[in-house]
């Protein structure tokens, strides 16, 4: 088990947004949270990954390391793509700089390595962010709406590299509003059951 | 499934969390060029309110330079982890297997270099601007580095503590003058006591004592007011 939540139930201030969220995650996985805006997905994951503590109620137990990729792409925007990544603050990119530019042309931004990753663009800048997928070795990732702002052929790339992921034995949970990507391999967990 | 990714250590840690922070405020010298030219245009500032007397204004410069160093270093350390916070790397930096304060501690050293280093190498040159006595220049370069690196530890702990609320910035100034005083205190009193030919060294030994005694406590402190302030 990759990560098991049980009897999850989310607070924001004094309201309660979800509550008796159960989440079994094992390898070879993917798991969608769906439901309305506001429902507390982001509030759910970012409980999920501990990056937020209060409010978050219930039993949450990792069984491996774990990638969190939230809504913003923790980027200094004065500094290279590279730098950026091979000094990232979770620490779990270890690779030499040679394999984070390969990683750059994998998600389509060679030429860009070592420009400022402000002057790129919002979608180019969630390539940047995701590139680390490529970098970590982390079984589970855990990603918030991660294929806003990519376009039609990054959206493609995300979910090959998802189900390559998951094929090796990974697994993956996240949100998103797009229905269904990955068809029979994917799971939904509909947050709207568990709203209070 | 454990991962085989061999553990940075946590100077490694440390040093990365420099590194990136260090080259980031190079990329803005702006950031950097902003505490100073504070620093100088106060002090052009005072001569001419207060009138040219060279001895009056011997007499109030120790009080003058350290106070305005205070308000620099308390203008841009206020701001310390709000762009972290903003870009989403304090959530990501909490995530990392490391303490909080060791990873924090390395970004507030690189912001010191950039701030509080800079601004008591530059202070002989104010402190002349305002007729300081030449005995007392050096007590001034080295009361302020002691001195700056209280204040940055403090304003970090103080944005630490303020850096999710919106318009912190006057909770932050109760929060954290408080603290600055003691350290005021010694400063100026140690360059006073230089200025008037007695030994500044005891002064300048208690300021070494309050840098040291915060350097190992204010980073626990700043490590958890960091997993306070992501936590709502």
């Amino acid at each position: 088990m990759l990560l098991e939540a049980t009897q999850v139930a989310i607070e924001r201030g004094d309201r309660r947004l979800l509550s008796g969220v159960d989440l079994g995650v094992t390898g070879g996985e993917i798991w969608q949270l769906v439901g309305a805006n506001g429902v507390g997905k982001t509030s759910l994951l970012r409980g999920l990954a501990g990056v937020a503590t209060l409010g978050v109620i219930g039993d949450i137990r990792h069984g491996s390391t774990f990638l969190y990729l939230g809504h913003a792409s923790a980027l200094k925007l004065g500094l290279s793509a590279v730098d950026n990544l091979r000094w990232h603050p979770a620490c779990d990119v270890t690779a030499p700089a040679d394999q984070i530019c390969e990683a750059l042309a994998a998600v389509n931004l060679a030429g860009y390595e070592y420009r400022p990753v402000g002057a790129l663009s919002a979608g180019q800048q969630r390539r940047v962010a995701l590139a680390r997928l490529l970098l970590t070795d982390a079984p589970l990732w855990l990603l918030d709406e991660p294929f806003t702002a990519l376009d039609v052929a990054g959206c493609e790339w995300l979910e090959a590299c998802v189900r390559g992921h998951v094929s090796g034995g990974g697994a993956t949970v996240f949100t998103s509003h797009q229905p269904s990507r990955f068809g029979a391999l994917q799971q939904d967990l509909d947050l709207g059951q568990y709203a209070v | 499934m454990p991962s085989d990714r061999p553990l940075l250590s946590l100077r490694a840690a440390f040093l990365r969390q420099f590194l990136r922070n260090g080259r980031g405020i190079m990329t803005r010298p702006a950031d950097v060029a902003n505490p100073l030219l504070f620093f100088f245009m106060v002090i052009t500032l005072f001569p001419l309110g207060l009138g040219p007397d060279p001895t009056r204004l011997a007499t109030l410069a120790p009080g003058i330079l350290w106070v305005v160093a205070l308000l620099a270093s308390l203008m841009v350390s206020a701001k310390l982890f709000a762009s972290d916070f903003e870009d989403g790397s304090l959530e990501q930096l909490a995530l990392a297997p490391y303490p909080l304060a060791v990873t924090a501690l390395a970004e507030v050293c690189a912001h010191w270099l950039a701030t509080g280093f800079l601004l008591a190498l530059v202070s002989p040159i104010f402190g002349v601007m305002l007729g300081l006595p030449n005995e007392g220049l050096l007590t001034l370069l080295v009361s302020l580095l002691l001195g700056t690196i209280c204040l940055t530890l403090i304003g970090a702990l103080g944005s630490a503590l303020t850096v999710n609320i919106r318009r912190g910035g006057l909770l932050l100034s109760v929060l954290i003058i408080p603290l600055n005083v003691p350290v005021l205190i010694f400063g100026t009193a140690a360059v006073r006591e230089a200025v008037l030919g007695g030994n500044p060294e005891s002064w300048l030994a208690l300021l070494g004592g309050l840098a040291l005694g915060s350097l190992v406590v204010v980073p626990l402190a700043i490590g958890a007011a960091l997993r306070v302030s992501l936590d709502s």
